[in-house]
């Protein structure tokens, strides 16, 4: 009923206006890192045509990548930071996504809305919430100590100095990346236990299963794709984080990939070398999303057959 | 008979009690704990954060009384949310990006979901991963893309309110497709092909059949992209021009590199209501306009739908 030529019409400013400010700029990138660096101004000249890239900078990054450098340390503490983050976010945000999706009759609505609040409430703000919380005489410093935690967490070398918390704290870091990205994690994997039937759960109850391997035979596999998505969905933004552990802490000891292409963008004179390491940054989080894609994939596959 | 209607609650209450420690099955103490331990611990710290905003000292932490001055002081030793220029400034920026980032992206994003919807041709699949795209791709990344993009070539967009504009708008189209697209599945194809079978034209058939199915989405769609611009941090960060163009987060941020003081939980606190308000906003519209269909497709369902 409408003529063919509507609905292409109807995507092409959208579709022009991604390919000009979404995909071009992705381009950029690339030409920048593989351009030349102009000898007297400093400043990176982007290399527009693939033909005339340069691998210099690009190999020069790669080289700094390497163990005993800067780079490689920074790296792995982001790997570090990221993977304890993720399984805090499993440990905590699975018992409750599990919670609220079987459990949880009357509640329900209200614990959702408390679940969704924290999307609404910038994430700025929330990380701003920990430096009144841990700032000298704060709530959050005062229990730590009064609990004695603060003294568990000294003596396991954890925490390096009990009174600061805010400063160089690898621990600090960590809580404020999993208070921030763990809503995030919990609302796909909440959808995906949500779905599974309940007669599945009876079915393996009436063959003689125990609770515990019901969980495990029925309920894990079933939610495995919303856990595969939630993990996915926090460790893309956590991997170029630059400002929580900025925040939090703001000493070279805490500093994260995004800190060093920040460094290069707003503090350093190497834009060239900032663009390059975001190339590899989205080059290694594209091996992470096809991984993501290609289970997801194979998931419902499975489901289907 | 009076004695068993006397004695049935406490049985009654023996007996639930046994058959929640017998029954595996049931539900499960130590998940109700951690579930409020969670939420309480995801709401305490912002609730602090309110209250240290009314706090009638410098300090973050030590609650020294009551008062409204870090919002309403026009005394210039105090940086108030309503009167300091800085935070004044950075409220009206950040609505301004956010309002301006609404009237552009919820149209193209409707169009875009339209088109996505029912071409079926060469291109098609192409768009439709590009679309999906920015739902993934790191702050950090669109940041630093963008940011090249008008320092090396598209050099006649100034840094400041018209870069983080269309940086904003690229990152926000998506959704509005994302809810919009998930609205026209729902909604099908068989009302549009009634009407025209009942005689009107194409545009008619948008216009008047479409368009009112499609509104509920379209509100959802602006609340959510409204929400989104306003706790933008990175984009505005990486594409501001300086003091002129700071938004909200990006005060936050920077105060908090230096020192802040309760008026910086106090713009938060401002932010925070605003979010809050346009999202309760677009639920209860969105509610409103579907009353009484079935439960597919409902407000819950499209946000959470989100990817996110």
């Amino acid at each position: 009923m409408y003529p063919r030529w509507l609905w292409p019409l109807s995507a092409l400013p959208g579709v022009v206006w991604l390919l000009i400010l979404f995909l071009l700029p992705l381009y950029a990138v690339l030409a920048l890192a593989f351009g030349t660096v102009d000898p007297i101004l400093l400043s990176g000249v982007p290399a527009w045509n693939p033909l005339d890239w340069n691998p210099g900078w690009m190999s020069h990054v790669l080289d700094l990548l390497v163990p005993g450098n800067i780079l490689w340390d920074v790296f792995l503490r982001t790997c570090r930071y990221v993977v304890i983050s993720l399984v805090g976010c499993i440990l905590i945000g699975y018992p409750v996504a599990y919670y609220v999706a079987r459990h949880a009759s009357r509640t329900k609505s209200l614990l959702l809305i408390l679940l969704v609040l924290p999307f609404w409430i910038s994430y700025l703000m929330r990380m701003l919430a920990w430096i009144n919380l841990l700032s000298p005489g704060g709530y959050g410093l005062r229990f730590l100590s009064d609990t004695g935690i603060s003294s568990v967490l000294h003596h396991l070398g954890i925490i390096s100095d009990p009174s600061n918390y805010l400063s160089g704290q690898s621990f600090t870091v960590i809580l404020a990346l999993i208070y921030g990205y763990i809503p995030f994690f919990i609302l796909p994997l909440y959808a995906s236990l949500d779905r599974i039937d309940q007669s599945h759960l009876e079915a393996a109850r009436d063959l003689g299963a125990s609770p515990f391997r019901a969980f495990l035979h029925v309920t894990l596999p079933l939610s495995k794709t919303g856990l595969l998505g939630g993990a996915v969905l926090i460790t893309l933004p956590m991997f170029g984080d630059y400002y929580t552990p900025n925040i939090v802490s703001g000493a070279p000891s805490t500093t994260m990939i995004g800190n060093q292409i920040d460094l290069y963008f707003h503090g350093g004179p190497q834009p060239t070398i900032g663009a390059a390491i975001t190339v590899l940054l989205a080059g290694f989080l594209m091996i992470l999303m096809l991984y993501y894609m290609r289970t997801v994939h194979r998931a419902s596959r499975e489901l289907a057959a | 008979m009076s004695q068993t209607v006397a004695h049935a609650p406490a049985v009654g209450y023996v007996q639930r009690l046994r058959g929640r420690l017998g029954n595996r099955w049931g539900k499960p103490r130590f998940l109700v704990l951690v579930t409020w331990g969670y939420i309480v611990w995801s709401i305490v710290p912002v609730l602090v954060a309110i209250q240290f905003s009314f706090n009638d000292s410098r300090s973050l932490s030590v609650w020294h009384g009551f008062t409204l001055k870090w919002y309403t002081s026009t005394d210039p030793s105090i940086d108030s949310v309503f009167h300091s220029a800085d935070l004044h400034g950075a409220l009206e920026q950040s609505l301004k990006l956010a309002g301006l980032d609404v009237l552009i992206a919820t149209p193209i994003g409707v169009f875009l979901a339209l088109g996505l919807a029912r071409w079926r041709g060469r291109g098609s699949g192409a768009s439709n991963f590009l679309m999906l795209f920015p739902l993934v791709t790191p702050e950090i990344v669109a940041g630093v893309s963008l940011l090249i993009l008008f320092s090396r070539l598209l050099r006649f967009v100034p840094f400041g309110t018209v870069a983080q504009l269309l940086g904003h708008v690229t990152f926000s189209i998506s959704y509005v497709v994302v809810i919009v697209r998930g609205r026209l599945f729902s909604i099908g194809p068989s009302y549009e092909e009634a009407a025209a079978d009942l005689g009107a034209a194409p545009a008619a058939a948008l216009y008047r059949v479409l368009l009112p199915l499609l509104l509920p989405a379209i509100v959802a769609s602006a609340a959510i992209v409204f929400a989104i611009s306003i706790d933008d941090f990175v984009i505005s960060q990486w594409l501001s021009s300086g003091a002129n163009s700071t938004t909200v987060p990006v005060a936050i941020y920077a105060a908090t590199r230096a020192t802040p003081e309760p008026s910086t939980d106090g713009i938060a606190t401002v932010i925070m209501l605003i979010t809050l308000l346009s999202v309760i906003a677009g639920v209860l519209v969105y509610r409103i306009f579907t009353r009484g269909e079935s439960g597919r497709g409902s407000a819950v369902d499209d946000i959470a739908g989100l990817g996110i």
